[in-house]
């Protein structure tokens, strides 16, 4: 593997294990697979292959990011925001 | 038109099982997952991305309570705030800790700092107070913009577009002014390894409120905490006329 690429997939691995401590189905489910992941890839000499392979993981954490937010931000709208939601189900019904 | 004060308050996080300390004197909070309030992420994200788009030039920080707070400020350098300010409160202060005592913090320090903006989460998700953006407007004798789904700054002037009852208001305040952050207002960045490892070179000073000739008495007593009345099962009928019976039964119909 080149040097320089070897310090990015490096810190790669580092960037998305710090982000799956977060994930929903815990951080061990999460660790394991991401060494699963990396496992399979070993042997991967190209070095343009393994530039595909690190978007892969790049496109990976903005994911999690993503998923992150939205899980925050589903549960707030249901606990702050419910009457809006209601009102929204409510549309077109006559109130009293 | 330079710096931007941001609170941030640590929390447990939104997604722990709360429970009430068997002494019903408040929450259990030792050993549980805290991590800064969402609204608070909100706040950040909208102060940092005035500084991106270069309409501030320096965005604070700040959070009151024990150590631990640091954690939560420097979560706040790793989403792109330059520097913190960690204001130290302890023991019996910290939990008589209240939206007025914050308020006056914010207040000295907005004055202390020459701040154009504070920007305040609108309310905390553990008291859900809602106070805090309010009383630092009044105690500053500033303008307000609360519940702000959307910041613009003109000039020397704020438009801000508040999320109301029935719709949206949109107003336009001058600045130094105190806003607060509602859901809409942005989307928060998430704090990834890189930027929390830039973040550690970014320095937090450490100040008391007495420093700030803040007095943290509080007066409010929390006198006891219950949980919410637990939900009763439903119940299952068979028939139409099982469930007019029933309701009539129930004094409903």
């Amino acid at each position: 593997m080149a040097n320089p690429l070897r310090r990015e997939v490096r810190q790669l691995y580092k960037n998305l294990l710090h982000l799956g401590r977060e994930y929903p189905q815990g951080a061990d489910y999460f660790r394991k697979r991401l060494n699963s992941a990396f496992m399979k890839n070993k042997d991967v000499t190209d070095p343009k292959e393994i530039r595909k392979l690190v978007d892969c993981g790049e496109a990976v954490i903005k994911e999690l990011g993503t998923l992150y937010y939205l899980r925050e931000y589903s549960a707030m709208k249901k606990r702050f925001y419910e009457e809006e939601l209601s009102a929204m189900l409510n549309m077109g019904r006559p109130t009293d | 038109m330079s710096r931007v004060l941001v609170g941030v308050k640590r929390v447990i996080d939104y997604a722990v099982k709360i429970r009430v300390k068997p002494d019903h004197s408040g929450v259990v909070t030792d050993g549980v997952k805290h991590s800064m309030n969402p609204f608070c992420e909100i706040a950040v994200e909208e102060a940092v991305k005035l500084k991106e788009k270069k309409f501030i030039k320096e965005v604070v920080a700040v959070s009151c309570g024990p150590t631990q707070v640091t954690e939560t400020i420097r979560t706040a350098l790793a989403m792109g705030c330059d520097r913190g300010i960690h204001v130290e409160v302890s023991g019996k202060d910290y939990e008589a800790m209240g939206p007025l005592q914050i308020s006056k913090i914010f207040a000295a320090l907005a004055k202390k700092e020459e701040a154009s903006l504070v920007i305040l989460g609108k309310q905390a998700i553990d008291d859900d107070c809602n106070q805090t953006g309010q009383m630092t407007a009044a105690l500053l004798d500033w303008p307000q913009g609360t519940f702000a789904s959307e910041v613009t700054i003109d000039g020397e002037k704020v438009k801000v577009v508040r999320e109301i009852d029935g719709g949206l208001e949109t107003i336009k305040i001058s600045m130094p002014a105190v806003l607060t952050a509602d859901l809409r207002l942005n989307t928060p960045r998430y704090a990834t390894l890189p930027n929390i490892m830039k973040a550690k070179k970014k320095k937090i000073a450490t100040m008391k409120p007495a420093d700030l000739g803040v007095d943290m008495v509080s007066r409010v007593e929390v006198l006891r905490v219950d949980e919410p009345p637990t939900r009763l099962a439903g119940v299952k009928v068979e028939t139409v006329d099982d469930l007019v019976a029933k309701l009539k039964a129930n004094g409903t119909i």
